[in-house]
Formats: C-alpha cells, sequence, structure tokens
C-alpha cells in the first residue's frame, strides 16, 4: 500500500520538476513548484516526519510559491509563452547534471549500507521531540535562524522597497 | 510470484538525486532569473528529502534529520525573499530578469 503511494507521489514530485525545468512558460514553471513541494510534502509523510510535511506545505507551497508567482507577475515583459527560455549554453547544463545524476545514482546503487528498509519508528510524537531538541541542543542556531528571518525580512523590504535619492 | 517491492532508503535517495540534478540543470540553463530561484529551491527540496530519509532509516529514535530539515526550510524561506527582492530591484534599474543581460560588473 505505502509502496503505491509512494510511487505515486515520487514520480508526480519528479514530473513536475522536469516540468519546471522545461517549461517555456514561467507561469506554469510556477505551479509545476508548487505541485512538486505537495508531492515532496507527502513523501514526508511516509517519512513519518508528518510536521516537516506541514511546514513544507505551509513555507512552500503556501508562501513559497506564491511570492514566486509575485514576482514573475510584477516583472513579466513580452510575451508569456517564451518568458522562460533556455540559454545558449543549455547543453553544457544538461551534460554536468546529467553526469551528476550518473555519479549519485551509482554511488547510491552500490553502497549496500543503504540498501534499507524501514525499521520501527520509535518515536511517539514528532513535534514534542523537535521542539525539545530545537529548545536544548540546537538553541544557538536556533536563535541564530530567528536573527536570520529578521535581517532578511528587513533586507527585502529595502531592496524591493528601494532607497530615495532626493533626501 | 515474489516480487520485492518495498520502497527502501536508496529508493529515497534516488528521487531526491533526480530532483537535485533537475534543479541543477535548471539553474544551468534558464534564462529567466526568477526561473534560476525556483531551480534553487527544487535543490534545497531534495536535500531536505534526504535529511528526512536518512533520519528514518539509520536513526529511528530521534529527529535530527528533522531540525536539519527545518533549518533548511528557513534559509530557504530567507533566500526566496532576498532572492526576490534582489530580482525586483534589478528590474526596475534594468527592465529584464533575462541572466544574460546581468553583466555590468564586468568589464
Amino acid at each position: 500500500m505505502s509502496t503505491v503511494v509512494f510511487f505515486i507521489f515520487a514520480i508526480l514530485a519528479v514530473a513536475s520538476a522536469w516540468g519546471v525545468v522545461t517549461s517555456k512558460n514561467i507561469v506554469h514553471s510556477a505551479f509545476f513548484l508548487a505541485l512538486t513541494f505537495v508531492g515532496v510534502a507527502a513523501l514526508y509523510v511516509l517519512l513519518n516526519a508528518d510536521f516537516i510535511a506541514a511546514v513544507q506545505i505551509l513555507v512552500y507551497t503556501g508562501a513559497v510559491s506564491i511570492m514566486v508567482v509575485f514576482a514573475v507577475m510584477l516583472t513579466l515583459r513580452g510575451d508569456v509563452r517564451e518568458s522562460s527560455e533556455e540559454n545558449r549554453k543549455w547543453g553544457w547544463g544538461l551534460f554536468t547534471a546529467g553526469l551528476l545524476f550518473v555519479v549519485i545514482a551509482l554511488v547510491i546503487l552500490t553502497n549496500t549500507d543503504w540498501r534499507i528498509l524501514a525499521g520501527p519508528w520509535t518515536v511517539q510524537n514528532t513535534a514534542a521531540s523537535l521542539s525539545r531538541l530545537l529548545l536544548t541542543s540546537y538553541m544557538i542556531p536556533f536563535e541564530a535562524s530567528a536573527i536570520l528571518l529578521t535581517i532578511a525580512l528587513i533586507g527585502a523590504v529595502i531592496l524591493a522597497k528601494g532607497v530615495k535619492e532626493d533626501k | 510470484m515474489n516480487f520485492n517491492l518495498s520502497v527502501g532508503l536508496s529508493t529515497y535517495l534516488l528521487v531526491g538525486a533526480m530532483l537535485f540534478c533537475l534543479g541543477l540543470y535548471g539553474v544551468f540553463a534558464k534564462k529567466n532569473i526568477v526561473a534560476v530561484l525556483m531551480s534553487i529551491e527544487l535543490m534545497l527540496n531534495a536535500v531536505n528529502l534526504n535529511f528526512v530519509a536518512f533520519n528514518r532509516f539509520l536513526a529511528v529514535s530521534s529527529v535530527v534529520g528533522q531540525v536539519a530539515a527545518l533549518f533548511v526550510i528557513v534559509l530557504a524561506a530567507a533566500e526566496v525573499a532576498v532572492g526576490l527582492a534582489l530580482v525586483i530591484a534589478i528590474y526596475r534599474t534594468r527592465h529584464t530578469t533575462n541572466t544574460d543581460e546581468f553583466n555590468w560588473l564586468k568589464w
């Protein structure tokens, strides 16, 4: 059962990722991106990471996709059907990405330590365990990421708003 | 008939590798800077999938990998906010989102 669900959502995620990078229309790319995020969120559920799946849906599908769509709408010029073309050197990109995939796949498929099935999951409540870890062992990175988010927010507002020069 | 179709760690890692390489291709090949940012999001998602998969298969009694995935999600959100703000700031002065024309730091 979970195998079928896995393959449905894995194929959904990879096929929509393919759509993101091959679509010539950038609005279609943005919607394919949201679909990829949903597929990956379903894979998180299968991996017993329910909290991460919820965060993925909220942050990626909810916020990041909408922000990307807004940026597309604010910067669109010319015909939308050819708004996201490949550049002249796309063949090199295809070569590099394909080569990297072959290397990674060889490493994964030849490593016998990774040919394992899922054992019994012993964490009772992922949200509670996550919050305990975040407020004890990972407190410094947690606070640092809070500061980072504040700086990113202020920086994004200043960058997008622009600075008036006549003052 | 005994097909072993159970999904192991390598299957998840292969899905992650596919997502990562598609994102890498997008970063190299796309002309529109917003499409490049989308491809970076794809790569970050692949990394997150690997973190969570390793956590599920190799550390069944803790959620350390999920903590790492949370930090990656935070960083990705900050990155996409600043990146899109930069895109809009560049668009305001240059009226383009084509990466081939972002060359005025070159001489």
